[in-house]
């Protein structure tokens, strides 16, 4: 192990109570492990923050700043509520996708818990931000603090200008849609490129024309074709709000900034959302493997370790379906499980190992998990790496709800015959494709009223929730023209199901 | 190596605009759950704010997401007793086991209500909205009690504590640059002088032994003025001024005679509360006299108030008159802003209606900032009213208002009290 001997080969103070030269002490310690395990981090700016700053930042969907809008304001009077009342506990530590990576440390924890959340912030969350694909190539952490420091003013510069309301229908309208101000497939640095190669064909079939033009030597109206009319957009747009700030007739310049805002910040969270159980489940096991080799090299006390253990645990719990407790998966344990796994697979590989998972069985596991974290996103980590041992230990089962049928029926259960199904079931839970509704900009009337036409594609019948009117009218007060909403059937039928502003109302 | 900062000083309240905001865009609905929310405080509960509910569905941020129905796969861990191909009754409530990870959770169906607690500031904020006292002028007479200490500039002689360090170094500077310039500068142009005559080839010797002579007085002359005198002395000065009278003493009159039934009891109660509550934000203590009546009037405490059960006839003036005492023993001294309410049912012995109105002109009001009536039937106006209404034309600190139920209260009080400008847009 390529550690290099701890400095100071003494106990390190145990608290309970903290202070800043100990945290030092702590962080460097953990940051000189870390780097023994290949932990490759930005640099690290840990903050002391009191809970009531933690709600703030809650409020704010976890950013240090954020520009000002009421619903920060219900989310905010929302956490301040559930805390006062107990209902919930506020999280140890909030870490910021940032370089430096930002983190922020509850007041008061134990000098335990602050060793805790460091490894697992600072070091954990910290080097999955940075090695991570999905990260690596969709966000910018050198930049997103300036750019959240501009958002702030322009929006503050445009509520002076044209009044407070006017920003807030506009912001409101870009909040219904966020999730749809992504681009899934196409990735961020590609677009000009794409672009450059559209335009220049564009160039090219332009020319060609004027030289097919030339060379016809045929009358015409000989055969009078029915004329396709020119669709726009030519192919379906899955990024509504790209589109309506590229497309929407009558924004003003400002308008679409600030479209063009929330589209970023929206893409800014889109690798977090698609790689919860990674993310967790990387910082967990590395604060478990860090605060262990400090137990090892007697840095720490029994006492630090018995009270690590506590939390630890119950972070990592997974309670099960029947219980009170239950609220799905938790990433927590998931992603703890799978990565410990990986590992023992790598150490001490079965025959079943061998059978399941033969391209990791008895490599290297520092390697290997490393490769995991840099290269895989939720769905396609789980496909690749959850091992049937895993499968028993959480007792998985999937159930198949139809609702064309009067029961559900267990599809799969923790045996050999149902550990591919459960597999391919849980990772597709993951897929984000599947839990947002496949809704893409279908239409736009040019040539007649300009209505924008959206169409949804269900997967497995699944309809689209009632809000879709409200969301719709939002829709409208962007594109400002008619706006529907339609569903294609199996059958290839069409459906309108939404639509504003609403036919029977004038 | 990481980098710690200390933020715990950092201004807490980033997101009180965000929550400003907030409320600014629900005021409708949080107005409507304050003016429900009055019926349930004690008339002199001030301290605490109020909790506000606002339905779901009016805040919820509509977004596209799935909605129930069609074929769902889900995985769940625990698995205790099935095997594939086991069928489960579909649990009553549509939802599968439990809610399968990242689905569902925007039903909006777990909670109905919105909860959340505004403080007492923001509470009387939006309560009296608009609202303000009418004939608001501050007492303030001979015998005025309270003196606030305030800086009244400087002087030149004090005690050492309120020496002005800065100010007596400025006036030093000045002093010794007044007293020395002319002649430094004459000492400068000997220098000069003296310069010239050195460097001069010729033979100056009784010269400049003058000159060295007068630049040796000069510059004694200019050291003997010294760095500080008492005449440079500053010390800060501190006055007393009267402090405008800030008490108001609240009179609350009610008819306890057998026609007043619980419910109009409970009616005046609310407005008694809104009248605290309101002239609690002006004044910095409010006291709060309740008087009731029948035939005769008593003083009593504010459970007695409400809650006494007494019977027979109504004589109005007995309470007016003794308010009037009650006025005269101890509040007589003009430092109180004095307020009336009176709530009744409008019944009374028709031959003491015009001693009512004797009273309340010629004692009452003339030492009364406001004074509102309200009367609160269904029947039509008896011989209190039609007395009470004249006097109101004739004085504009007077109020008679007709209530028929609780919901009248919260408007009828609004229009009392409602701001000049308000009225006038």
């Amino acid at each position: 192990m390529p550690i290099q001997a701890a400095s100071s080969p003494h106990k390190l103070d145990d608290g309970p109570d903290w202070n800043f030269d100990l945290l030092l002490q702590y962080e460097q310690e953990i940051d000189r492990i870390a780097r023994g395990f290949k932990l490759d981090t930005y640099p690290n700016q840990i903050e002391v923050i009191t809970a009531e700053q933690m709600m703030d930042a809650y409020a704010s969907i976890g950013m240090p700043l954020n520009y000002t809008h009421w619903s920060f304001g219900k989310k905010f009077i929302q956490t301040e509520q559930q805390y006062k009342r107990g209902q919930m506990g506020l999280a140890y530590e909030i870490v910021i996708n940032s370089s430096p990576c930002i983190a922020y440390l509850m007041e008061e924890n134990t000098v335990t818990m602050q060793a805790l959340v460091m490894a697992h912030a600072c070091y954990g969350h910290n080097s999955f931000s940075k090695g991570n694909y999905l990260f690596k190539t969709w966000t910018d952490a050198s930049s997103i603090i300036d750019y959240l420091v501009f958002a702030k003013n322009y929006i503050a510069n445009c509520e002076q200008k044209y009044g407070i309301n006017e920003v807030e229908n506009i912001l409101d309208s870009c909040h219904a849609l966020m999730n749809f101000g992504v681009d899934r497939y196409k990735r961020p640095q590609k677009i000009s490129l794409q672009e450059e190669k559209t335009r220049q064909q564009e160039r090219e079939a332009y020319l060609q024309s004027q030289v097919n033009e030339l060379w016809r030597t045929l009358p015409e109206g000989a055969q009078k074709k029915q004329a396709q009319p020119a669709r726009f957009p030519e192919e379906p747009q899955e990024n509504l709000l790209y589109f309506i700030e590229k497309n929407a007739p009558l924004l003003e310049p400002w308008q679409r900034e600030i479209v063009r805002i929330v589209r970023k910040v929206s893409q800014y969270f889109y690798p977090q959302k698609q790689t919860q159980v990674m993310n967790e489940g990387w910082a967990c096991f590395w604060h478990y493997h860090i605060l262990n080799q400090m137990y090892d090299e007697k840095l720490v006390s029994d006492r630090f370790m018995m009270e690590f253990l506590h939390s630890h645990s119950s972070v990592v719990m997974q309670p099960e379906y029947n219980s009170p407790y239950y609220s799905g998966i938790n990433p927590y344990a998931l992603g703890f499980s799978m990565f410990m796994d990986i590992k023992r697979v790598c150490q001490s590989p079965t025959e079943e190992d061998y059978y399941y998972l033969p391209s990791i069985a008895g490599k290297d596991w520092l390697e290997t998990v490393h490769f995991a974290m840099q290269n895989f996103k939720d769905e396609s980590f789980i496909s690749q790496f959850l091992s049937p041992k895993i499968i028993r230990d959480f007792k998985l089962f999937a159930l198949e709800d139809d609702t064309s049928k009067s029961f559900i029926s267990v599809s799969a259960i923790h045996d050999e015959k149902g550990y591919h199904t459960i597999k391919e079931a849980l990772s597709a839970q993951y897929n984000l494709s599947n839990l947002e509704p496949n809704i893409q900009v279908y239409n736009v009337d040019i040539c007649g009223d300009r209505s924008l036409t959206l169409r949804y594609i269900p997967q497995n019948d699944i309809p689209l929730a009632n809000s879709r009117q409200e969301v719709m009218r939002h829709l409208h007060r962007l594109w400002k023209f008619d706006v529907r909403l339609e569903q294609e059937h199996p059958d290839g039928k069409t459906e309108v199901i939404a639509q504003c502003p609403h036919p029977e109302s004038p | 190596m990481a980098h710690f900062i200390d933020r715990r000083l950092n201004s807490k309240g980033k997101s009180t605009i965000n929550r400003q905001r907030f409320i600014k865009r629900y005021k409708q609905q949080i107005k409507r759950a304050v003016s429900d929310a009055v019926g349930k405080r004690s008339v002199t509960d001030v301290e605490s704010g109020e909790q506000i509910s606002i339905p779901k569905r009016d805040i919820s941020e509509p977004i596209f997401h799935t909605g129930k129905g069609g074929k769902r796969h889900i995985v769940h861990p625990g698995n205790d007793q099935f095997t594939a191909g086991d069928k489960i009754e579909r649990p009553l409530g549509g939802e599968g086991q439990g809610s399968g990870a990242g689905e569902a959770s925007n039903e909006g169906e777990g909670q109905d209500e919105f909860v959340f607690s505004i403080s007492k500031d923001e509470y009387l904020n939006i309560l009296f909205e608009d609202l303000e006292l009418p004939n608001l002028q501050k007492n303030q007479f001979a015998q005025v009690t309270q003196y606030e200490t305030y800086r009244a500039g400087y002087q030149t002689d004090g005690m050492p504590t309120n020496l002005d360090i800065v100010r007596s170094l400025k006036g030093s500077v000045a002093r010794r640059i007044a007293l020395t310039a002319a002649d430094k500068r004459k000492l400068g142009e000997l220098e000069e002088e003296l310069r010239r005559l050195r460097e001069d080839k010729h033979e100056n010797t009784l010269h400049i032994l003058a000159i060295e002579k007068d630049i040796a007085a000069l510059k004694a002359k200019i050291a003997k003025v010294p760095f500080i005198d008492t005449f440079d002395l500053r010390f800060k000065n501190y006055d007393t001024r009267p402090l405008p009278s800030s008490k108001a003493v609240m009179f609350c009159l009610m008819d306890v005679s057998g026609s007043m039934d619980q419910e109009t009891k409970e009616t005046a109660k609310r407005f008694y509360i809104l009248l605290y509550l309101f002239l609690s934000r002006t004044y910095e203590n409010v006291e709060v006299v309740y008087i009731r009546h029948h035939t005769q009037a008593k003083e009593v405490d504010e459970n007695e108030f409400f809650y006494s059960q007494e019977t027979g006839g109504t004589i109005v003036s007995s309470a007016l008159k003794l308010m009037k005492d009650i006025i005269n023993e101890r509040y007589s001294d003009g430092a109180w802003n004095i307020y009336g309410a009176q709530a009744s049912d409008g019944d009374n012995w028709a031959d003491d209606s015009p001693k009512c109105g004797d009273l309340l002109t010629n004692h009452l009001l003339p030492a009364c900032r406001y004074y509102t009536y309200i009367e609160i039937t269904q029947r039509p106006h008896q011989s209190l009213w039609k007395i009470f209404d004249a006097v109101s034309t004739a004085h504009s600190n007077f109020i008679c208002k007709h209530i028929e139920s609780q919901a009248d209260i919260y408007p009828a009080f609004r229009e009392l009290f409602k701001r000049a400008d308000a009225s006038a847009r």
